[in-house]
C-alpha cells in the first residue's frame, strides 16, 4: 500500500520529564530504535514507563532533551499518522455504543476528509485488518461484549488499519489468556517482518525473550538497552527490579549427578517466569513449555 | 358530528401564534440538548451539566438588569463557573463533585439574590422554571442562532468528539486535539443550556441534557443511531410538552421532563436488548440451557 513512508525509528535523546509538582518521572533517558524491531520496555510499576509512552505520544513535553520519530518532531510525526497506540484496558470505556468495526474504522480517521465519511479504501482496510486478527465474525458486536484478548486483537486491527509504521502497545498481555497471547505474539512478529517498529511495555518477563529482539530496561531512566540476548540478563533485571522478583535457582549439583556446572534460574514477578539455563554467566534464555494445561 | 369539534379543540393551540412558536422552539431546543446528552451520559458528566445550568442564572439576571442580550451574560457566567471549578479543584484536595456542588450553588445563590433585590428586572420564575409561552421575539432569535450554530458544529464534528471521548490517546495519534474538542463540547453545552433555560428553566435543564441520551443508549449499540433516537425523543417530547401545556394549563418544563421520563421508563422495560424484559428472557433461556 503506502510503502513510500519514512523509515520507522524512535530516538529518545537525554529526556527529562517532570510532573507539575517538579518531581522528575523520567530523568536523562536515552535510547534509539530502528525498523523491523520488537522492543520490550521492561520495568516495575511506577518506574515511569507510562510517562515515557506519553512523552513519545506527545501527551507530555520533556523539560529537557528531545524525542524524534522517524526523524521528525513528535507533533509532525503524529500529524502524518506514523504512530499507532494500543491502549491498556483500563484506559478505554467499554460501555460506549461502538461496534468492533467502528473501533477499527477509527484507525482510518487520519486518512479521511473532515466529515470522516469512509471511502471504499477505508472499508477495505477495515475488512482486511479484522480478517488478519481473526475478528471478522465479531464485527457487529458491541466492543464491551468481547473478552480481554479479543479486545486487544480489535485494537491491534485498528493499528493495522491505521497503517502506522510504529506501534506502541501498553501492557498487551494483561488479562489475556495464553492462547490469545500466542496469537498476539505471532501477529506482532508478522508486523515486524513487514518492517514495522513495535514498542511493547510489559512486565511479563517470560515472554520477552520469546518475541522481542530488543529490550529497554527502565526505572526513571534507561538502565540498559540493546539486543535481548545480551541485555535481558539476570544482573540487569536485578538492577531494574531491585528485590521485587521471585528468584529460584537450581545449581549444577541439584540438577545433575555429574560435573556439569550448568544451572537453571527462574525469575518471575508472578506473570510468566523468565527461565535461564547454562553455566554461570553463559546462561541462555529457555523457552518454557507454552501449553496451558499439562 | 362529534369529530369536528374534537379536531377543532385539538388544533386550537395552533391558532395562537405564541403557542405554535413555543412548540417548534421547544422541539428545536429539545433536539440540540438531546444531541449533547449522548456525550454527557457516556462521559458521566451529568453533574457538570447541572452545574452549568445553575451557574448561568446570575449572568442572565445581570443581563436583564443591565439590558444586554441574556445569552452573553449566561455564557460569561457559565465560563466563570467552569474556570472556577477547575481552579478550586487544582488548588485543593477536594473531590470533583464537592467542588462542582460548591461552585454552582454559590453562583445560583448569587443569581437568586440579584433577582430578588431587583424584582422588576426579571421574574425569578421565568429563569428557574422557564416560560416558553411568553418568549420574546429577541429571545426566539437568540435560541434559533444558538441551536443552528450548535447543530452545524455537532454535525461536522460528532465523530471527532466521539473518538476523543472514547480513546484520547488514539485521537491524538490520528492528529486530533482532544483538549480542544473537550473545550468545544463544554462551550456548546453552555450555549445550549442557555437556550434551554427559556424552555424548561434552570432546574430542569439537566433532564434535557441527560434523559434523551440515557433512553437512546438503552435502545442501540451504534453511536450514530443513538444520536438520531435521542434527538427524535428530545424534539418529540418537547413539542408535545409545549402543546399539552395549553390544555393542562401546567408548566411546560415540567410536562416536557415528565414525558421524557415516561419514554425512558418504556425503554427501561421494553428495550430489545437492554430492557428488563429482555434481561428476563435471556435469564430464562440460559436457565433452560442449564436444565
Amino acid at each position: 500500500m503506502m510503502r513510500d513512508r519514512p523509515t520507522p525509528s524512535i530516538e529518545v535523546n537525554d529526556i527529562t520529564v517532570s510532573y507539575s509538582n517538579g518531581v522528575a518521572a523520567v530523568r536523562n533517558a536515552t535510547f534509539e530504535l530502528g525498523p523491523s524491531t520488537i522492543c520490550a520496555l521492561v520495568g516495575i510499576n511506577g518506574s515511569g514507563k507510562s510517562t515515557l509512552f506519553k512523552t513519545i505520544m506527545g501527551f507530555l513535553t520533556p523539560s529537557a532533551g528531545s524525542v524524534r520519530i522517524a526523524g521528525l518532531p513528535v507533533k509532525a510525526a503524529l500529524r502524518q499518522g506514523l504512530v499507532a497506540y494500543v491502549p491498556q484496558s483500563e484506559e478505554v470505556d467499554w460501555n460506549f455504543p461502538v461496534l468492533v468495526e467502528d473501533v477499527v474504522m477509527m484507525g482510518r480517521y487520519g486518512h479521511m476528509n473532515v466529515l470522516r465519511i469512509p471511502a471504499k479504501a477505508d472499508r477495505a482496510a477495515v475488512d482486511q485488518a479484522l480478517d488478519r486478527v481473526g475478528m471478522s465474525e465479531y464485527r457487529t458486536r458491541q466492543i464491551g461484549e468481547l473478552s480481554g484478548g479479543q479486545k486487544k486483537r480489535v485494537f491491534l486491527a485498528r493499528a493495522l488499519a491505521q497503517g502506522s509504521e510504529i506501534v506502541l502497545l501498553d501492557e498487551p498481555f494483561t488479562g489475556v489468556d495464553v492462547k490469545t497471547e500466542s496469537a498476539i505474539i505471532d501477529l506482532l512478529r508478522a508486523m515486524r517482518d513487514e518492517g514495522r517498529l513495535m514498542f511493547v511495555s510489559t512486565h511479563n518477563l517470560g515472554s520477552v525473550p520469546d518475541f522481542c529482539d530488543q529490550v529497554v530496561l527502565f526505572n526513571r531512566t534507561v538502565l540498559a538497552y540493546g539486543p535481548t540476548a545480551t541485555t535481558f540478563t539476570e544482573a540487569n533485571l536485578a538492577q531494574a527490579f531491585g528485590g521485587l522478583l521471585r528468584h529460584v535457582r537450581l545449581s549444577g549439583p541439584d540438577l545433575h549427578d555429574d560435573a556439569d556446572q550448568r544451572r537453571v534460574t527462574v525469575l518471575t514477578d508472578d506473570e510468566r517466569p523468565l527461565v535461564l539455563y547454562g553455566e554461570r554467566d553463559q546462561e541462555k534464555h529457555v523457552n518454557p513449555d507454552r501449553s496451558e494445561t499439562p | 358530528m362529534l369529530l369536528g369539534p374534537a379536531i377543532d379543540l385539538l388544533l386550537e393551540p395552533f391558532a395562537y401564534q405564541y403557542m405554535a412558536r413555543a412548540i417548534w422552539v421547544s422541539a428545536l431546543v429539545g433536539a440540540v440538548c438531546a444531541f449533547l446528552s449522548c456525550y454527557l451520559i457516556l462521559k458521566g458528566w451529568a453533574l457538570m451539566g447541572d452545574a452549568l445550568a445553575h451557574s448561568v442564572v446570575p449572568g442572565v439576571a445581570l443581563a436583564y438588569l443591565l439590558g444586554f442580550p441574556y445569552a452573553i451574560g449566561a455564557f460569561t457566567s457559565g465560563i466563570i463557573a467552569a474556570l472556577g471549578i477547575a481552579f478550586v479543584r487544582r488548588l485543593t484536595m477536594l473531590r470533583e463533585d464537592a467542588v462542582i456542588g460548591l461552585v454552582f450553588t454559590t453562583l445560583f445563590a448569587i443569581g437568586l439574590l440579584i433577582v430578588s433585590i431587583n424584582p422588576t428586572s426579571v421574574n425569578v420564575q421565568s429563569i428557574v422554571l422557564g416560560n416558553i409561552l411568553a418568549i420574546s421575539d429577541d429571545d426566539v432569535t437568540q435560541v434559533i442562532v444558538i441551536a443552528a450554530i450548535s447543530l452545524a458544529i455537532l454535525g461536522l464534528k460528532w465523530k471527532d468528539l466521539l473518538l476523543a471521548f472514547f480513546d484520547e490517546s488514539h485521537a491524538r495519534s490520528v492528529g486530533l486535539n482532544p483538549w480542544l474538542l473537550r473545550v468545544l463540547f463544554f462551550v456548546l453545552l453552555s450555549a445550549c443550556t442557555v437556550a434551554a433555560l427559556q424552555t424548561v428553566g434552570a432546574v430542569l435543564v439537566i433532564a434535557m441534557v441527560v434523559t434523551p441520551g440515557a433512553t437512546a443508549h438503552l435502545l442501540t449499540d451504534r453511536f450514530g443511531m443513538m444520536i438520531g433516537l435521542a434527538m427524535l425523543i428530545g424534539a418529540a417530547t418537547s413539542a408535545l410538552g409545549a402543546y399539552l401545556s395549553f390544555f393542562l394549563d401546567g408548566a411546560t418544563g415540567g410536562l416536557i421532563v415528565v414525558l421524557q421520563t415516561l419514554v425512558f421508563l418504556a425503554a427501561f422495560v421494553f428495550a430489545p436488548k437492554y430492557g428488563r424484559l429482555a434481561a428476563r428472557r435471556s435469564a430464562r433461556r440460559s436457565a433452560e440451557v442449564i436444565r
